[in-house]
């Protein structure tokens, strides 16, 4: 019973961990904006929340094919699968970093982080509410 | 938490760009230094970025990684009055070209706004996680 109230919350807190992640990812191809060689990295968020939430096999799924083999523990989940962004224009210094689609991915992925944020907020709410019933 | 490591790639790539204004600040002041009795004058300096991995995949801050000084050759003018000037009159001044530190000194203003920002929405983004579940 009680895991059908954290459901919801697991969900939430899985994609805020992500999120996070992506902040960093893009908060490094921001960093490395000037450096020569550095290529851009992405993160295929869908993929990724999938992968975490249990909805789709991880990549580190290992086959059971006899009683002694291990299956890693159930929540564990790989590093998400980092990408490589497709230049939009060619560069002298071989730099893949295109500062116009970095901002507005972080500028998206602020917002979305705290969306997820008001989601848990809401449900934290909605199960307070639901202890507290209407007593007060 | 991934969000604090925003705070290490962003300040060093701060750091970086603010040694790379350092640079671009010495070559603008020597710019029209001439050249000493050893017959060579101030030489353009240029920092080199490198990447500088954090620990996790996909965390990458930025470091200087060597000062490489330019190999042009000085400007050479004319002057046979100027105290500097060698045997055939010739005065040799530094090898900065203007343009192209004004430029650097943009873009490396810009990219150090931009960390700024980064650093900015992050703590942003982790006072809100820090209030979670409150009120």
């Amino acid at each position: 019973m009680i895991h059908r109230l954290t459901d919801t919350l697991n969900f939430q807190s899985e994609a805020l961990v992500l999120r996070a992640e992506r902040q960093r990812l893009i908060a490094s191809n921001i960093a490395n904006a000037d450096t020569p060689g550095y290529v851009a990295r992405e993160m295929d968020f869908a993929t990724a929340l999938r992968q975490a939430t249990g909805q789709a096999a991880t990549n580190g799924q290992m086959a059971a094919t006899a009683a002694g083999h291990l299956q890693p523990a159930a929540g564990a989940r790989a590093q998400a699968q980092l990408q490589y962004a497709t230049p939009s224009q060619t560069n002298l210094d071989r730099n893949t970093v295109d500062m116009d689609r970095e901002r507005a991915s972080f500028a998206d992925n602020s917002v979305k982080y705290e969306a997820t944020l008001r989601f848990i907020n809401g449900s934290v709410r909605t199960m307070l509410d639901a202890i507290r019933g209407q007593s007060q | 938490m991934s969000l604090f490591q925003v705070f290490n790639i962003s300040g060093s790539a701060v750091s970086a760009q603010s040694q790379r204004l350092n640079t671009v600040a010495s070559n603008l002041a020597n710019a029209d230094t001439v050249a000493g009795p050893d017959g060579s004058a101030y030489k353009a300096r240029q920092v080199v970025f490198q990447t500088e991995l954090m620990g996790a995949a996909g965390a990458a801050g930025v470091r200087v990684s060597t000062i490489s000084e330019s190999n042009a050759a000085g400007r050479r003018v004319h002057d046979p009055k100027h105290p500097g000037a060698d045997a055939e009159g010739y005065v040799t001044y530094s090898n900065v070209n203007a343009v192209e530190e004004m430029v650097n000194m943009i873009s490396a203003s810009r990219s150090y706004q931009n960390n700024v920002e980064v650093m900015n929405t992050a703590k942003t983004l982790l006072q809100k996680t820090l209030q979670l579940g409150q009120n």
